[in-house]
């Protein structure tokens, strides 16, 4: 972190509040009035804080600190708890930036390290190279001189459709890489409280007499209204634990699929040991990106499974709120749960209960000889409406149908 | 609750513990953070954003704000679906009709032309006001726009435009200015994340639960006939449902509720059996309440 040059220029952050030598400096009588224009030095003490801030991942941009500019204005600078409560509340805009702006405000004004506990949950998250690089060349290899044998009964295309992702060959990984701009997942429709312009339904009496209005108050035709569809958000939650992990990189490409579809009713988040929303890097266009931006944000990749915990934290942060609320959820993992099932159960039956529908993808399902016999799966099949397969194009093309039809 | 001289909030002397102070005479115990956002929002005429779990006292903290400041309250409530003639004007279609077929039966009405007689129906007495519109038109106001997460992202958009001119356009009549802008405070249950935009406009607050000794004084502020042993039991007993990590934890407005309800038993401490039977005042889950009876009761019953 950059704070020893603005602190050297502000001189030593002392008892006299953090903006020590600057407010010093500058304030003879009224601090708010020497403020009205603030001092250079001043702004670049507050500049210097917000380049600090965006380190720690607040996205602070410059109307923001030109906002605690302003708040300064109006509060003693001398006062470090002012200060603190302007930039918190012109600097901060969302509940998990508040941790860490705490760290960086006692950090870049405080001179010290930023407090652990409350904090360690939330802490910027270290930046990690992103898993999607096929795996090694050789193997894939001999996995891509196995292709022909199938090609003789079927076209190569349908072979690539229904073979397992986890049994590509690099070219072939490619190919179905392209395919997924096909799928287009997404959720049924509901009644939205909202009307839309129709030819049969009940009268629009507000246009019918405004249309009245413009011919003079004659009586015209009634113009009738019905109302409107609006597609249910679909939420996916994806296991990228390491029983998982051959599956998870398709199964994101599919959530970015949806994503795609609808941006502002999809929302993804990955599960495993922890919980973690990788819905805005899912927006970026570009899949390969996307992907690239999900798996730096995502910490336990290849880590263990706590289904039951993880799904408590999504319901408790997010489920409850809204985001499960009348929802298609989507859950991609194959059960094996390190966990207490039972949690998980309770958990399925408190989604079940929000939730429109809920799905449960299981790769394992495609294989033969499978049953539901892991922990997990048998406490989830009393609340879970359908079961599907994901281990193959053609599994995530059915997988769509399902959505659809929740 | 008494009302508060609007005088005290001399703004050229405010500073954000004298407008605390003036919360406080209003019956709206805020910390400091919150203080200091109201000063901030009234300062910087920016509006104020408020986020935090339900029952924190969001919605009351805009009452408050109208009541020291001697603004009218103004409230929108959103919703899903909620538009632009819910929230901004509508014009009166049916009186118009009317105007306009009396106008004809009377012989013109004195009306020269027919772009005169137009014009008349397009009169300011025929447009309906809704809350945005009416927080403009009565300055001072306060504006809260309640909930704004229920409300479709299209709406926000069309929040930010009237929020960033405090003024309205009206094709038909022109644009109405507001002389003072209205104080806006918007709050959120975060059941949906507001777009980035509309929060870069406004001074953010997140609002947690009270600490315990703001929580006992906000009970004895409420609730004066409540004894003030009863008013520190439920708060404590109120902060270990919280850290009890029940599915929803109880908010101010409901240790409000049950001290209340406690009282109206006759309680003047709490005790289980009384607990027990008005836990629904606190607790809205089945789920929590069970967890809360075996463990918080269990050890009130000694």
């Amino acid at each position: 972190m950059s704070a020893a040059g603005p602190m050297g220029t502000a001189g030593p952050m002392g008892a006299a509040g953090p903006m020590g030598a600057a407010g010093r400096r500058s304030t003879a009588g009224s601090p708010v009035a020497a403020l009205a224009e603030p001092r250079r030095d001043f702004v670049d003490v507050v500049v210097g804080f917000a380049r600090a801030l965006r380190q720690a991942g607040v996205p602070a941009g410059p109307d923001r600190v030109q906002a605690m500019l302003r708040a300064l204005g109006h509060l003693d600078v001398l006062d470090s708890g002012q200060v603190y409560w302007a930039g918190r509340l012109t600097l901060c805009a969302d509940p998990e930036d508040l941790d860490r702006y705490d760290a960086a405000f006692a950090l870049y004004f405080g001179g010290q390290r930023p407090r652990r506990g409350r904090t360690a949950t939330e802490a910027p998250q270290v930046l990690r190279a992103a898993p999607f690089e096929p795996a090694a060349a050789g193997e894939e290899q001999r996995e891509g001189d196995d292709s022909p044998n199938f090609a003789v009964h079927a076209s190569r295309h349908e072979v690539l459709r229904h073979k397992d992702v986890t049994a590509l060959s690099v070219t072939e990984r490619q190919q179905l890489e392209r395919l997924f701009a096909l799928l287009a997942p997404r959720a049924s429709g509901r009644r939205s409280l909202r009307y839309t312009a129709a030819h049969r339904g009940r009268v629009d009496l507000d246009r019918t007499v405004r249309q009245m209005l413009s011919q003079g108050g004659e009586p015209a035709e009634l113009i009738r209204q019905r109302r409107r569809h609006k597609p249910r958000r679909l939420v996916l939650l994806i296991d990228v634990s390491g029983s998982m992990s051959p599956y998870a990189d398709w199964l994101l490409r599919f959530a970015h699929a949806a994503t795609r579809r609808a941006p502002q009713g999809t929302e993804v988040f990955t599960v495993g040991t922890r919980l973690t929303r990788v819905t805005r890097e899912l927006r970026l266009r570009d899949p390969d990106r996307a992907l690239a931006a999900a798996g730096r944000a995502v910490p336990d990749w290849r880590g263990g499974t706590r289904l039951g915990d993880t799904l408590k934290a999504f319901l408790d942060r997010w489920g409850q709120r809204g985001v499960a609320r009348g929802a298609v959820v989507v859950l991609c993992s194959d059960g094996w749960e390190r966990g207490d099932p039972a949690e998980l159960g309770s958990q399925l039956a408190r989604l079940a209960r929000l939730a429109h529908a809920v799905v449960w993808v299981n790769p394992h399902k495609g294989k033969d000889g499978f049953a539901p016999v892991t922990g997990g799966m048998v406490a989830a099949l009393p609340h879970i409406d359908s079961l599907v397969a994901g281990h193959s194009f053609a599994a995530l093309e059915e997988l769509v149908e399902v959505i659809a039809d929740a | 609750m008494a009302s508060v001289d609007p005088r005290t909030l001399d703004p050229a002397g405010l500073t954000p513990a004298a407008l605390g102070h003036a919360l406080e005479q209003a019956g709206y115990l805020p910390d400091d953070g919150l203080s200091t956002a109201a000063y901030l929002a009234l300062r910087m005429h920016r509006p104020l954003f408020l986020e935090g779990d339900a029952g924190v006292g969001k919605t009351s903290l805009a009452h408050a704000l109208a009541e020291v400041t001697g603004a009218e309250l103004v409230r929108l409530q959103c919703y899903e679906g909620i538009d632009a003639s819910q929230a901004l004007y509508d014009w009166d279609f049916p009186r118009q009709v009317l105007h306009l077929r009396a106008t004809e039966t009377a012989g013109g009405g004195g009306y020269r032309d027919a772009a005169e007689l137009e014009r008349s129906l397009y009169d300011r007495r025929f447009l309906i006001a809704r809350p945005i519109l009416r927080a403009l038109e009565h300055s001072p106001s306060v504006l809260l726009i309640d909930e704004i997460d229920r409300a479709d992202d299209e709406f926000e958009a069309f929040l930010l435009e009237v929020l960033a001119d405090n003024a309205v356009s009206i094709p038909e009549l022109g644009t109405i200015r507001a002389e003072t802008p209205p104080l806006v405070v918007l709050t959120s249950n975060r059941t949906r994340e507001v777009h980035d935009a509309l929060k870069r406009r406004c001074l953010y607050h997140w609002v947690a639960h009270p600490s315990y000794e703001r929580e006992v004084a906000i009970l004895r502020r409420r609730l004066p006939e409540v004894s003030e042993r009863l008013a520190r039991e439920v708060a404590g007993a109120v902060r270990r449902m919280r850290e009890a990590d029940l599915l929803k934890p109880p908010g101010v407005a409901e240790s409000i509720d049950w001290a209340q309800a406690l009282h109206l038993l006759g309680a003047d401490s709490l005790d289980a059996d009384r607990a027990a039977a008005t836990l629904g005042a606190v607790l809205k889950y089945q789920e929590d309440a069970a967890r809360i009876r075996d463990t918080v009761l269990a050890e009130l019953a000694g």
